[in-house]
């Protein structure tokens, strides 16, 4: 065996790799957790839409102008495309906001008539009127960047809340108390 | 059905894994030796689970079941059979699934067919096995449910990332896996031997074969996919010092120094901590490497998808498995007994230099890629490229290969310089002599890449001189493994030098009928045309090359557009000559109809590749004879038992 | 056991491990202060310009209508913007697939007399991907990066 001072000294040594460690721990913490907090809150939240004016992007229905949006009622704003799956997948939900009286308006983002009229065919159609952005312009304007995303405009036009990504069943009350919230 | 029964086996292999654990937990303690019997049936039973429930989800990716989430976002019905394969790897979950099953399939081959480690030490290793794949059968359970349905299904697949539709891509992610799990069994080894404080050459056998064979994985994959990137990406390159890459070098350079001081402990009982620390270095490079890819955290062309829950999910399991494993290693490692002596001339010497270069470079290519996070943290952005991991890892590595044209040469324990002066001298002189004609040829040629080819020339020629004076036949296969991995290394790094050193490109605007000077090529446009693939279109540029005025080949390259989902991507053309390589791009057309031609020639490129296929081949040598030797030496040792029994009734 | 020189081996081997180590890092932490390239948006770059020869690299939103290319057919100049201010960079080589106007792009190279010359142009492949470097950039801006680069 080795005397003490000869063990004394890798004893404090053997330590070093565990100290690294924690600090590279500590390093990755704080890198891991800042870009959390630059999610969610949008930029665009209490300002008016962009102008536009779009085409129908199916034959059955309207297409979508901002003045729609000014007519005093508060109303929801979904941006989606028939090539997105979590679009198909929210349908659902959309579809129980509509059925309890909430008017949704819909863009289209960079579709063909044909592929909408077949993606509401399969997943139902909740929408008063579909607009089709076909160079994502209106997205890009309104601060969407992907699909879907669902926007709460109040009864001026004002976008009151953004939803990033697809409406889980539990998000449906909370985009209702938004709308109401809206509304008054 | 097949996703629910997939999911069902998934978590009965980790309740198994619980088990193993716990089983192998109780075994070691006193009075548990009951339970010994349970602990490998248990490790071979998880390892089929998880491997029959990986299998399900490649089923549900060949019959593109579109119901499964998974599925729908990452395959599409038209892909060819290849690439609905990779996609069943080729995403998050896919991937994490791969790696419980190499982990699963791993322990259990080790509870087969190890049996030269104590028992005790072995039934420690197979319960940190277990310990650690429990954390990402969690990680997979709770988080990242690979068999998860749609409500409804999809019409149609979203398809697979374009630039990963690429037959060596499809193979190139489960090669680098093998690796760096194949590496959590070292790890496990370690633990094993620091639990029941059993640090000695039986340990550094029984785990040496392990080591070796997630290395030769690891050296495949590093080797294909830097060709991979070098012709995919279309930037003439083949190593970009970007964070995915340096994720898989890492746990190499690691499994490199742990390959070389397990031999000194295997051989004569030395370094036994610091093999047990790279055991568990290497392993925790591997974790490191892939956190640092899959949480976004650093930026990447390779990039997974960003999610910090994810994220801080493998944080946690990183910080109970390295922080544990360096506590442990630190509470025990002083009840490690110092290994046997050896004088600073021996062989012990040279593979200390080795595994203090190696893990030099492993330092430094860790913090080149962890110091962008940390400038961030007081607020100032940077990258961090070639201009600072070039230079300052040849730093590390010229003097590695000196001392490797000694090393083999020198004798375990003790040995006189002057015995191996001769031997040196000859490679010494042929470095001295290349170095000496390419100062006289190319004075403008830089210094680095100068260096690389003497230095080069040199480990060429050192690496085969231990087999000089040696009986052909009789020379252990290991010993030629380890011949033609340094022989390899010098293959690679004379492409890597010759690359820097002699490459030539050209960037031009071509009408077609045009042609164009590069190297000793001449390269005409003779046209442009369209055509159609099984899921893109490309434009495809037909060029006739010659080479110094020979006869003319044609080369094709194309800029691809893919559909599903929509994409595009360069398809470079390559011409491979014995001396080297014609690389061309095709770029856009310009405003007035003339096409953009990007034209590189670099003499010797291949040499790269070749020499990491050849020091992977050197590892398969050195496996193959170890495993033949255990093997002979199990038959014997069955016989001896046998006779015995029979001289005993 | 009592030879004199390799008494106490073991602790040699921790010294000279720990000398590599530190000299490793030493020699990590002067090189990145060299050698590291700096990430600038175009208000950085106006407000304080990196030395001419320093590789740095700029990101930014590729401005609409100003790509034009040169006669050779293979160099195209364009303006970086980032809402504050402009850059005008000068690339020659083949532009990465979906370098479009409007779209967001991070270049490499340096700065030469108010122009930056760059080597390297990157353009992301992952939808999901965004460039770290791009956070800071308004929500909209980077927004606007993610959608026009899918």
């Amino acid at each position: 065996m080795s005397e003490p001072e000869a063990k004394k000294r890798p004893g404090l040594a053997v330590w070093l790799p565990l100290a690294l460690f924690a600090g590279f721990f500590v390093l990755v913490m704080f890198g891991l957790f800042r870009p959390a907090n630059r999610e969610v809150s949008s930029a665009m939240i209490g300002k008016p839409l962009p102008a536009f004016d779009l085409r129908p992007a199916t034959t059955d229905k309207p297409g979508l102008a901002v003045a729609k949006f000014q007519d005093g009622k508060p109303k929801l704003l979904n941006i989606f495309a028939s090539w997105c799956i979590p679009c198909a997948v929210e349908s659902p939900q959309l579809a129980a906001l509509a059925a309890q009286g909430v008017e949704i308006d819909g863009i289209a983002i960079r579709d063909r008539p044909a592929d909408v009229a077949r993606f509401l065919a399969t997943n139902g159609n909740p929408f008063a009127a579909i607009g089709a952005d076909d160079l994502s312009s209106v997205q890009l304007a309104i601060g969407s960047s992907g699909v879907p995303e669902t926007f709460v405009i109040d009864g001026k036009g004002i976008i009151r809340y953004q939803h990033i990504g697809d409406i889980r069943a539990e998000d449906v009350s909370m985009i209702l108390g938004k709308l109401k919230d809206a509304g008054s | 059905m097949i996703a629910e029964i997939g999911l069902a086996m998934l978590w009965m292999a980790a309740a198994l894994a619980l088990l193993q654990l716990f089983a192998g937990a109780l075994a070691l303690r006193p009075g548990g030796t009951a339970l010994i019997p349970v602990v490998r049936p248990l490790a071979m039973m998880q390892g089929l689970l998880v491997a029959a429930a990986f299998a399900s989800l490649i089923t549900l990716f060949l019959t593109t079941d579109l119901s499964v989430k998974l599925v729908a976002e990452n395959s599409h019905s038209l892909k060819p059979f290849i690439f609905k394969l990779a996609g069943t790897w080729g995403n998050h979950e896919g991937s994490m699934l791969m790696w419980v099953t190499i982990m699963g399939l791993g322990g259990g081959f080790v509870a087969l067919v190890e049996r030269r480690l104590r028992e005790d030490t072995l039934i420690a290793t197979l319960a940190g096995q277990a310990f650690v794949s429990l954390g990402f059968y969690a990680f997979l359970l709770l988080a990242s449910n690979p068999f998860a349905r749609l409500p409804e299904p999809a019409p149609e697949g979203q398809g697979l990332n374009p630039l990963l539709q690429d037959v060596g891509l499809a193979f190139h992610p489960p090669t680098l896996y093998v690796g760096y799990v194949g590496l959590s069994i070292a790890f496990s080894f370690a633990i094993g031997a620091l639990v029941t404080r059993d640090v000695g050459p039986a340990f550094a056998r029984a785990m040496r074969p392990w080591v070796l064979g997630a290395w030769i994985f690891l050296t495949l994959g590093i080797t294909a996919g830097s060709y991979w990137a070098y012709y995919t990406l279309g930037w003439g390159g083949w190593w970009f010092w970007d964070p995915v890459e340096n994720a898989s070098l890492m746990p190499w350079l690691a499994a490199t120094a742990l390959l070389h001081s397990a031999s000194v402990l295997a051989a004569r009982n030395a370094l036994r901590a610091w093999t047990v620390m790279l055991g568990v270095v290497a392993f925790s490079m591997s974790m490191i490497g892939t956190f640092l890819v899959r949480s976004g955290i650093l930026t990447s062309v390779h990039a997974f998808a960003v999610d910090p829950t994810r994220g801080s999910f493998i944080l946690s399991l990183l910080a109970i498995y390295i922080g544990g494993a360096l506590a442990l290693f630190a509470l025990r490692a002083s009840t490690v007994t110092e290994g046997a002596r050896f004088a600073p001339v021996s062989r012990e010497a040279a593979l200390v230099f080795n595994n203090v270069m190696l893990c030099g470079i492993l330092g430094i290519v860790l913090v080149g890629t962890l110091y962008p996070l940390l400038t961030e943290a007081f607020g100032q952005k940077v990258s961090v490229g070639p201009p600072y991991f070039n230079p300052v890892a040849a730093i590390f590595v010229l003097p590695m290969i000196v001392v490797m044209f000694v090393g083999p040469l020198l004798r375990w324990r003790e040995d006189k310089a002057a015995r191996v002066t001769a031997p040196v001298a000859i490679p010494a002189v042929v470095a001295a002599f290349v170095l000496f004609v390419l100062v006289l040829a190319e004075p403008q040629m830089k210094l680095l890449p100068t260096l690389g080819l003497g230095a080069a020339a040199g480990l060429a020629v050192a690496s085969v001189i231990p087999l000089f004076g040696r009986n052909l036949r009789r020379t252990p296969l290991p010993t030629y493994g380890m011949v033609v991995a340094h022989f390899g290394i010098a293959v690679a790094l004379a492409g890597i030098a010759s690359d820097s050193a002699f490459s030539t490109e050209k960037l031009a605007a071509v009408n077609v009928g045009d042609s164009q000077q590069v190297g000793p090529w001449t390269i005409a446009l003779t046209g442009i045309e369209p055509i159609a693939g099984q899921n893109w279109t490309a434009l495809q540029a037909n060029l006739s090359a010659s080479y110094a005025g020979g006869a003319p080949v044609a080369l094709q390259p194309q800029a691809r557009s893919f559909s599903s989902p929509p994409g595009q991507r360069t398809e470079s053309a390559l011409k491979t000559r014995w001396n080297g390589q014609l690389y061309t791009v095709l770029g856009e057309e310009a405003e007035d109809g003339r096409w953009q031609l990007r034209l590189w020639w670099k003499p010797f490129v291949p040499l790269i590749w070749l020499g990491g296929a050849l020091v992977a081949l050197g590892g398969a040598l050195s496996l193959l004879g170890r495993v033949i030797r255990d093997v002979t030496r199990l038959r014997a040792e069955s016989k001896i038992a046998w006779r015995r029994e029979r001289q005993g009734r | 056991m009592s030879t004199i020189k390799p008494k106490h081996q073991r602790l040699v081997l921790v010294v000279i491990a720990l000398v590599a180590l530190v000299g490793a890092g030493l020699l990590a932490a002067f090189a990145l202060k060299s050698q590291a390239s700096y990430f600038y948006l175009p208000s950085d770059i106006v407000a304080k310009p990196p030395e001419a020869d320093r590789a740095v690299r700029l990101g930014g939103m590729v401005e609409k209508g100003s790509i034009a290319h040169s006669p050779d057919g293979i160099t195209v100049q364009f303006i970086v913007a980032d809402g504050k201010a402009r850059v005008p960079v000068r690339f020659t080589g083949i532009t990465p697939e979906l370098f479009v106007e409007g779209s967001g792009v991070v270049a490499e190279g340096h700065l030469q007399a108010g122009t930056f010359m760059a080597d390297n142009l990157l353009a992301k492949h992952d939808e999901k991907y965004v460039p770290r470097e791009m956070r800071d950039m308004t929500k909209a801006q980077a927004k606007a990066v993610i959608a026009e680069t899918k």
